[in-house]
């Protein structure tokens, strides 16, 4: 069914909001996304009629609280494909969810000389981490390259993975909007023994997702960026894998039994979930996947790809050679995260004049400091899309890049 | 809203497009580095400390204009300060960008909070002079002029921007420790 993208902002009471007697031009979904009013509802909702601790009491609240957070997981669960709710972790955040999976499966399963590849196209999250165990475990860290147009480069793949107990690649660049073919390389480290990890934050929020079809064993992404709240993450895994992992954080939810001599772990998710959780966010983001649910992610997918496209040719009709847009330039194979280098202006300088009008983009390196060493650049200025955006915000962004002249505009380094 | 006019001021564009005194200094000047781990923006910073002078600095690394231009007006105003002198002139920079001073030069009075809106105040009246006096004590205070610096008094009214302004002045303060330390 098509939808009609132009009645869409108004589900979002943020951009009722004016500065300076201007409308709001947001183009950094990439960084965190705006939230339509049923999210802020459904948390506004708890908060008033059914506040209680989850997995505790035996009241008519508490029970209420039980079912909104079950419902919110299992909308997730469907949200991704995921064969069973349970395999659901809630974590604080995507970064979280790494550095739980890193930390309690690379414990149990990385020695010294043990090999995990990730790319060079990687956010911080999913570099760190494994910088980490290459710390205390002695493991070797291994980089697939990448190519001029900001693609892995797989050319040597097979020897990059022999010996590899672990794949963990982005989805989609945070940087160049790159999708990554996932089921190809999830494939490559099955048939070497390895499993394989993809970082969704930046892919779950925009692309149809289906982690079985994708052939992953664990994914993480994040709730702020899919017009759900921050302060809440996943971790999705297989049931296999997840019962084989040991637990994380200790303490209240995550046990079945404590005695003076020890402990034993309560069943998935809460395995992985120690202390009380985060109850209104996590009925938040649930909220958030039905709305997006209600567009379809076809829908959004579509429509983030044609405004791509829109954004692509616009910007480049009229500013030529004096724009450089980083990654792939076909809209059906990338994100609608688009990386911008205008003339000489420095992306911290080119954000303060966006600014002016009202135009939010993200300047900086993205937490993807070893790509921008790659791209020999400290940072860029990224304008990226969700479903509220439309045209009329790519054209106010081509605006506001032609007003950076009237400053910079005689720099000539 | 604050104009941009208020923070691009031509004297910082001219520094940004024209850096003064870029370029390295070998051993045994001091080398060291200072990043904003949230833009990406560099500084390096090469001092020369001979008997607590700053005899030559030099300055590299890549960033914002607004960094940028700090580094290039800052190597241009120590060059052959002492070294209080020069802890003095960063007290009194970042007071302009309403910092409480600390260091030789600081008194109890730089780290009130009515020390800060004093300078704020100060910075948004346009006088720069003021300041360091406002916030450091006129007592024992060397008599240092802002210089060029004072156009980047503007980037107050921008606090995303402070940090870019004084990355430079950080970065130089961690190259005195070094040679204070050998």
């Amino acid at each position: 069914m098509p939808v009609d993208f132009s009645t869409i902002k108004a589900d979002f009471p943020i951009f009722d909001r004016q500065i300076n007697g201007k409308p709001i031009v947001y183009l950094d979904s990439g960084a965190t996304s705006q939230k339509p009013r049923a999210v802020l509802d459904a948390m506004d909702n708890y908060y008033r009629n059914h506040s209680a601790s989850v997995n505790r009491g035996a009241y008519q609240l508490a029970a209420e609280a039980n079912d909104l957070v079950d419902d919110a997981r299992a909308s997730v669960a469907r949200f991704i494909g995921a064969p069973s709710s349970n395999e659901i972790i809630f974590t604080k955040n995507a970064t979280e969810a790494m550095n739980l999976f890193a930390y309690s499966w690379g414990h149990a399963n990385l020695g010294e000389g043990d090999v995990v590849v990730i790319s060079e196209m990687e956010h911080h999250a999913n570099i760190v981490p494994w910088h980490m165990l290459t710390q205390s475990k002695g493991i070797e860290l291994r980089w697939i390259p990448l190519t001029e147009s900001g693609e892995l480069d797989l050319s040597n793949l097979d020897a990059l993975l022999d010996g590899a107990k672990l794949v963990s690649v982005t989805a989609m660049s945070n940087v160049l909007g790159t999708m990554n073919p996932i089921r190809r390389l999830a494939d490559a480290a099955h048939a070497v023994g390895a499993i394989m990890m993809a970082d969704g934050s930046q892919y779950v929020p925009h692309v149809p997702t289906n982690v079985t079809e994708l052939g992953v064993d664990a994914m993480i992404f994040t709730g702020h960026k899919m017009l759900g709240p921050t302060g809440v993450g996943v971790l999705w895994g297989t049931t296999e894998l997840l019962d084989a992992m040991p637990p994380f954080l200790g303490g209240g939810d995550m046990i079945m039994q404590v005695t003076k001599e020890g402990f034993t772990t309560n069943a998935l998710p809460h395995k992985f979930e120690a202390g009380t959780p985060m109850v209104a966010e996590i009925i938040g983001l649930g909220a958030a996947v039905k709305y997006l649910e209600n567009i379809g992610m076809d829908n959004v997918r579509e429509h983030e790809v044609s405004l791509t496209a829109y954004a692509l040719r616009s910007l480049k009709e009229r500013f030529g050679d004096d724009i450089t847009i980083h990654g792939p330039s076909e809209p059906a194979s990338r994100g609608g995260l688009l990386s911008l280098v205008y003339k000489d202006v420095h992306p911290h300088d080119l954000s303060q004049v966006l600014d002016q009008a009202n135009v939010c983009v993200r300047a900086g390196h993205h937490c993807a400091k070893p790509l921008m060493q790659l791209m020999g650049v400290n940072s860029t200025a990224r304008a990226s899309l969700h479903v509220y955006n439309d045209e009329s915000d790519i054209d106010a962004l081509a605006d506001a890049l032609e007003s950076a002249d009237d400053i910079f505009g005689g720099l000539g380094f | 809203m604050p104009g941009l006019e208020d923070l691009y001021k031509e004297i910082i564009l001219d520094h940004y497009r024209n850096p003064r005194n870029r370029g390295e200094l070998p051993p045994p000047a001091c080398k060291t580095e200072g990043f904003n781990p949230l833009c990406g923006d560099e500084i390096v910073v090469y001092a020369h400390i001979v008997d607590d002078q700053i005899v030559d600095i030099k300055m590299g690394g890549q960033g914002c204009s607004i960094s940028q231009s700090s580094a290039s007006m800052m190597s241009q105003a120590v060059k052959g300060k002492t070294i209080d002198e020069v802890k003095q002139l960063t007290n009194d920079f970042k007071a302009m960008m309403s910092i409480p001073g600390k260091g030789a030069a600081s008194s109890s009075e730089a780290d009130s909070a009515e020390a800060i809106a004093a300078a704020k105040a100060a910075a948004s009246a346009g006088d720069a002079g003021n300041i360091a006096a406002t916030t450091a004590g006129a007592a024992e205070k060397p008599d240092l002029s802002m210089g060029d610096l004072s156009a980047l008094k503007g980037v107050v009214k921008f606090p995303v921007r402070i940090k870019c302004a004084v990355l430079s002045w950080n970065t130089l303060l961690e190259a005195i420790e070094q040679a204070e330390a050998s």
